[in-house]
This record gives structure tokens, sequence and C-alpha cells, in this order.
């Protein structure tokens, strides 16, 4: 930990000298190997921002791998707190660790949550020859007996892919959410696998991790958790339209330091708007599998408080924190 | 036909100059990786990792090459077999039984050249039969839920524990010590951590490349101390080297036999090449009777067991990459480097990245021809490498093993590990217990203890659910008799003779 700590005090010193020299230089931290969906904001971002203009040195990509995330914030929150240029690549995942306290004691407010510009939409999916034909059959089904549905998911126990047919139940007026079964396994390939085999009834998910199945024929999506249709998915029902007021996507997008001003706030929620109105953005989202979702300032800070306080609020139901 | 057209993608992406290049270098490697005795595929793999990494390769690139290397060890494995009686790797461990009687009767080249052929018809079969059956056993993953996985994970720990060592008992306790250091880290279930002490390094539980590292490459480096550097030395001449057409034609219905037995044995998770040469060597023998003089240098008891064991090898890709399981030790490791890269093997993975496994199935080929070319006209070269002094080649190992390693996490913390898996593995090995056990319990001890709290979870925590399906009910029955069967065949799995003029 400290030698860590001590490496990234070296690297930001190196940094701090570089930017001495040269004008402002704009760092992203990934807070994962390289590869990932955290990894993949940061450089696409960056190198958007760049490309169109909004920054104007090319952005540097840091990765920073541990505690699911944790390593980075604590960087960030304890040795970065006043950097004015310094953006840090986020996702639902941020939001659920922290309201489940799993970065060591660390809380949302220590970080200022700049926006989210494209999401991953979550669905619940059940097999084509499932008897559930919509999400209120499901719904019922598990009100007249929890046993008899179980969902598999690819995040772990408490997951945000655990809360999200939770909230649905909620919506609905069940409260007895201990009792709803759900296995956690290796991603959403492995829990869709599951859910056709006939092992588990419901999958619950991103939409990207479902369209090489749903264009199989495999499978049926009953519900996708959005405000409006996917585009390219018009035929799925929302939830919302089904009765059930719930919007779950996975957002991609940063948080900057607590320290820093206002007016850089807001100089960078301007920045991530002029990328989430390009070109280049609308076709790395559709490479990807996002879906539009732009967030930006203040809306988004608080939606990120809403979120996790709802979650923060689930988990101490289900037993997962204290 | 659809394999036509998916094999033309594969072929356009593995015969691209880059590509082909990594192949030739791959095949290289892993045959002198192979010829080297201690350093098996496996580790040669896991070694070879990292450059991976360093070189920046995309997934298909490093793929390729890391298969290559795969290929190449299991074809280089017979060298040091056959002039050395010391096995170059586990699988090539038949071979010493004819190889090396048939080298001192002066016909080193002909057993050479035979058993590259007899290893290329092995390899080729295999890949076919992968490129066809694969799609089919894909839907097989559906029929697997977690009853079955959990069976399935047992039946390779019996199988594969029940292979490597003479004693159940030995293979059991070094099973047990894998999956207790499989528990160490966060429990996935929970969320809190477990024999950890505190330490934050060990969170994310303990990597499996750094055990595989330490117990294979590092207590081999111990062991040289031990012996004060003695030399390897080449126990036979090779002089000349010419292709023994006879032999090759008396023995293809051996090697295509072999093969057969051979990829059977590497489709089964946790049986592995080693099964597929001894189950190919012990079918011949027995259709062979006792005229067959098999054991006294014949050209078919070498045919047969590198056609097994190059057979089970392709075989051993394909649960794999339909299931995510891996049918050996190597495929493991090469099941580490997948998602390393960010593919998770399993059904989708032939639907959704086709140009890694048809590039995949099209370097295959490639290499095997690669490789037949390399071992045959070229073998000359590879046994001067074995006479690289051993002072040399360890330290060399263990330069590679460290910056490996290093490079991996960037943790000192790792290294110290992985000298104590070294220091572990030197143990085991003074007390006769097999570290492949300790391996695969690190490697799948997490998967299996997650299919049994999945399974206790659907079922509200009623274990007949484990026995519910005829899947489930067959692989357990499976898994006992692997268990127990070698107990009675220990008779004719005697090690070779050691050298002793």
């Amino acid at each position: 930990m400290t030698k860590r700590l001590f490496k990234a005090l070296v690297a930001s010193a190196v940094l701090t000298l570089g930017a001495g020299t040269a004008a402002t230089a704009a760092e992203c931290i990934a807070p994962a190997n390289p590869g990932g969906g955290w990894d993949f904001t940061c450089r696409q971002i960056g190198k958007i921002m760049y490309d169109i203009g909004a920054v104007d040195q090319p952005v540097q990509v840091t990765n920073m791998a541990g505690a699911g995330g944790g390593l980075a914030y604590n960087h960030v929150v304890a040795e970065r707190n006043t950097d004015e240029d310094l953006i840090i690549a986020a996702s639902t995942a941020t939001s659920t660790r922290l309201a489940q306290n799993a970065y060591a004691g660390m809380t949302a407010d220590q970080v200022r949550f700049v926006g989210a510009i494209g999401a991953d939409p979550g669905v619940i999916v059940v097999a084509a020859d499932s008897p559930y034909q919509s999400l209120n059959d499901l719904v019922e089904a598990i009100k007249a007996d929890p046993g008899s549905v179980a969902f598999a998911g690819g995040s772990a126990v408490g997951g945000f892919d655990h809360i999200k047919p939770l909230m649905i139940l909620q919506r609905a007026g069940f409260d007895d959410i201990k009792k709803v079964k759900y296995i956690g396994v290796d991603g959403g390939a492995d829990a869709i696998t599951q859910t056709v085999g006939g092992f588990t009834q419901a999958m619950t998910g991103d939409m990207s991790e479902i369209v090489g199945f749903l264009k199989a024929g495999e499978v049926r999506v009953i519900a996708v958790l959005t405000d409006e249709r996917v585009p390219g998915f018009e035929d799925i029902p929302t939830a919302k339209e089904q009765g059930y007021d719930v919007v779950a996507v996975n957002w991609r997008g940063l948080y900057v330091p607590k320290g820093i001003s206002d007016e850089k706030f807001e100089e960078w929620a301007g920045k991530l708007q002029q990328v989430a109105d390009s070109d280049e953005w609308a076709a790395a989202m559709e490479a990807n599998g996002l879906a539009p979702f732009t967030k930006v300032g203040g809306d988004f800070q608080s939606y990120v408080d809403n979120l996790v306080l709802e979650i923060n609020a689930m988990s101490k139901e289900l037993g997962v924190i204290q | 036909m659809e394999i036509f057209a998916n094999l033309a993608l594969g072929f356009g992406i593995a015969l691209s100059p880059f590509t082909l290049a990594l192949a030739v270098a791959g095949c290289f490697l892993g045959t002198i990786i192979g010829a080297l005795p201690g350093l098996g595929p496996s580790n040669g793999v896991a070694i070879l990792i990292p450059l991976t990494f360093t070189m920046g390769l995309d997934a298909t690139s490093a793929l390729v090459l890391m298969t290559s290397v795969y290929y190449g060890a299991m074809y280089g494995g017979r060298i040091s077999s056959i002039l050395l009686n010391i096995p170059g790797d586990e699988p090539a461990l038949m071979t010493t039984l004819d190889g090396y009687p048939m080298a001192r009767q002066g016909r080193a080249g002909d057993a050479l050249v035979l058993s590259g052929v007899a290893s290329f018809v092995g390899a080729f079969l295999a890949t076919v039969g992968l490129m066809l059956l694969a799609p089919m056993l894909a839907r097989v993953a559906y029929l697997f839920g977690p009853a079955e996985y959990f069976a399935l994970y047992l039946l390779a720990f019996c199988t594969l524990g029940g292979m490597a060592s003479n004693n159940q008992a030995k293979a059991a306790l070094a099973s047990c010590i894998g999956l207790g250091i499989a528990m160490i880290g966060v429990d996935s279930s929970s969320g809190l951590p477990r024999l950890t002490g505190g330490n934050l390094h060990l969170y994310d539980g303990i990597d499996f490349l750094v055990a595989i590292v330490g117990l294979f490459a590092i207590a081999e480096v111990f062991f040289f101390i031990e012996s004060h550097g003695k030399g390897s030395s080449i126990g036979v001449k090779l002089d000349k080297v010419r292709i023994p057409w006879k032999d090759i034609m008396d023995t293809k219905w051996t090697m295509l036999r072999a093969s057969g037995v051979g990829f059977i044995a590497g489709i089964l998770p946790g049986a592995g090449a080693s099964l597929g040469s001894f189950l190919a060597y012990m079918s011949e023998k027995s259709i062979a009777g006792e005229k067959g003089g098999f054991g006294t240098g014949v050209a078919k008891g070498v045919a047969a067991p590198e056609a097994g064991n190059n057979s089970a090898a392709g075989g051993a890709l394909v649960p794999m990459l339909t299931l995510g399981v891996p049918g050996s030790g190597t495929t493991a490791v090469l099941l580490a480097l997948l998602m390393t890269l960010n593919i998770t093997p399993g059904p989708t993975l032939f639907t959704e990245r086709p140009e890694v496994v048809w590039g995949l199935i099209a370097s295959l080929l490639i290499a095997n021809v690669v490789l037949l070319l390399m071992n045959v006209p070229m073998v000359k070269i590879f046994v001067k490498v074995l006479m690289v002094p051993a002072w040399v080649l360890l330290p060399g190992v263990t330069m590679i093993s460290f910056v490996g390693i290093y490079s991996l996490s960037g943790s000192y913390f790792d290294l110290l590990l992985m000298v104590g898996f070294g220091v572990l593995g030197y143990i085991l090995r003074k007390l006769d217990i097999p570290t492949v056990p300790v391996i695969l319990g690190i490697l799948l001890g997490g998967n299996m203890e997650d299919a049994l709290r999945r399974a206790m979870v659907l079922s509200d925590g009623d274990a007949m659910f484990l026995f519910s399906t005829p899947i489930a009910v067959g692989l357990w029955i499976a898994a006992i008799a692997g268990f127990v069967a070698p107990m009675f065949l220990r008779g004719v799995l005697k090690k070779p003779p050691a050298i002793t003029d």
C-alpha cells in the first residue's frame, strides 16, 4: 500500500514537473487495468476532447488498478484533492461501491461527480421459451412464490445486477427482498447460459451483454430499464411503460477532486458536454453498445447522490452492509 | 459450407506476415522449451505470457503465439525423452519407454523423425476434431448448471490427482493444499476478506501464475543448487538423419488409433496430455500383445504416445474454448491468458469472437506444418540446445521468472510469494507429493466453491440438488472411478527405468 502510494507520488511529482514546463496537460486516471470499461472511458473521452479541441494537450491516461477502484479513489481524495487537471473514470460500479462502504470508509461526498455521457441500459431477460411474457408476469410470479424465480447476473451478491430486479420489486410493493434468489456468476454471458439452460428463470444485466444472444433468438428481453426505448431496439418495452418506474443504467462518466473551484468544475462539465455532442462519441458509443445518457454538472451530482442513497438503503435491507 | 467460410476467415487473419512470424517464433521457442528437461508446456507458456504484454500484442496475436508455443512444446518433449531418457515434459514420459531403447540401438534419428511425424498426425487430427466438434460441444454448455459444474470440477481433481501420483493420499493432500490457497482473498459471495491476515496484497487472492512459476521453475532451480550444478550430458550420439519410410507406413493405423484415444482424453477436463499418451500407449500395447515387443524399442511404441499426447493437446482446447474449463495444465494457463485479454471463453466465444477462434484454429494448422518442417530436417539444431550446460540454462530461467512475475503486477510482494512457492515446490517434490494438483486447486478451487454455493442458493440448501440430473450423477461416478481406478492400475504406471550405465 505504502509502496504503491509512494509510486503514485513519484508519478504525480514527475507529472507536476512536466506540467510546470509545458502548458496544462490533463490527466485521466482509469482505476483499472488496460482493456476494461474505465480504461475505455478515459481513452475515448480523452482522445475526443483533444480531437475536438476542448483541451490543447493530449490527455494523459494513467491506469491505477486495485480494490475495485478504491485505490484510485483513495489516491484522489488523499493526494490530489486540489488538482484541477485531473479527471477520473467512473461508472455505476463506483457509486454502488461507495454506497456499500466498499472503499474503506470513504464516501461519495469526498469527490465531485462531473458527468456521464453514455450508458449501458439495464435489462431483465428470460429464455425464449420462458412462460413469462412481460415484466408483470415475472413480478406476479415472485409475489405469489418468491422461491419460484431465481435471477442470474454478472455481478456479485449485492452488486448492481442484483439490485436492479430488487428496485423493480420494491416499486411493485414487494418488500421481502431477502427472499429473492440471486446467483452471481462470471459475467453476463455466463448468466445468460444459466438462464437459457433453465437453471435460473431470469437474467439481470446490461444490454451490451445480451445482444449476441438476442440476435441468435435464444432470449427474450422483457424490460429495458431506461426512460425511453433504446434506439435500435425499439420493440423492447421499458419497465416504466409497464408500470414500474425504475431507471437503472450502467453509466460511463467522470469524477473530479473535491477541492477544485466551481469555475473549473463547470469547465469540465462543459468539455464533457462537447464530447457528448460530437460525432466521434456517437460512433464510439455505437461500437461499444452504449445508449445516449447525458447528465453533466449539478444535474449529475444530484443523480449520483440519489442513486447512492437508494443503493445504500437497499443494501442494508439485503444485509450486504450493516 | 460454413466451416470453410470460417476457415477462410481464420486463415485471412493467421496468414498475415506478422502473425505468421509469431507462429514460427512460437513453434521454435516451444520446441526448445519442450526439449529442455523440467521446462514443460505449462511453465513454458506461463513464463512467456508476460512477453505478450510487453510486446503489446492484440488478443489474436497473443493467442497465436502462445498456442504455437504450446504445440511446439508438445513436439519438443520427445527429443530429450529419446536422447536422454529424461522426459522433456510430463506427457513425453511414455515416449521414453521405446524411444530410448530405439536410440540405443543406433536408431536415434529414426526415432526422432518417426515421433515427429506421429506428433504431426496426432496434432493435425486433433485440430480437425476441434474444428468440427467444438461448435457442437458449445451447445453442451446449456446443460451445465451449478450442480453439474461442481461435479465437473470434482472430476478434474479426481482424474488429474489420480494420474499425477502413485499415491492417492498424497494427490489428495496436494489438492487440499491448492484448495486452501484458493480460499485466500475476498469471498465473492459475501465480500468479506478471508485468510488475508490484514495484508492488502492478498485481498485479490493469490495469482496462480505466481504459484505456477514458483512451484515449477523456482523449485527446479533449488534442485539444481542442491545437485551442485551437475551439467546435462547427451547419452546417445546422433549422426545422420534420414526418413524411415518403412516405420512410418507400418505405424499408420497405430497413429490414427492413438490420435482418437488421445483426443477423447484431452476433451475430458483435467485429464490432459499425460493421460492421452498413457492411454494411447497402453491400448496399442494391448492390441499388439506379447509379440509386439513394446518396451524394447519398437516403432509403434514411439508413434503411439507421441500421436496420443499431441492429439490430447488439441482436444484439451475444446472444453477450454467452449466451456471455459481447462482440459489440462497448459490450457489452464492459456485460459488465464484469455481472461487477462478480456476474452471470456464459453459458448458465445464462437459467435462473439469468431476472429479469435478461427484465427486460432488456422494458426494451429499452420503451426503444425511449421513444426513438422522444423522437427524433421532440423532436429539436429534442437539437440544442440540440450548441450547448453545447466549452469547457463537455469540462471536464465530464474531471470525470466523474476522479470515475468514482476511485470505482471509491478509488486515485489509477488516476487516474495513466488520464491515462497518455490520453497513449497521443493519440499513437496522431496516428499514425492505431486505439484500439479496444487496448481489445479489454486486455479479451480474458487470456481468449485462458487458452483457449490450457487447450487445451494438455487436449492435452498438441499444437498441432493447436486445429484439431481443425469449429467451430474454421471460426472460424480466418473470422478469417483477416476480417483479409485489408478490405485488398481498402479502396477502398469511404473516410471521408466533410470539410466544405470
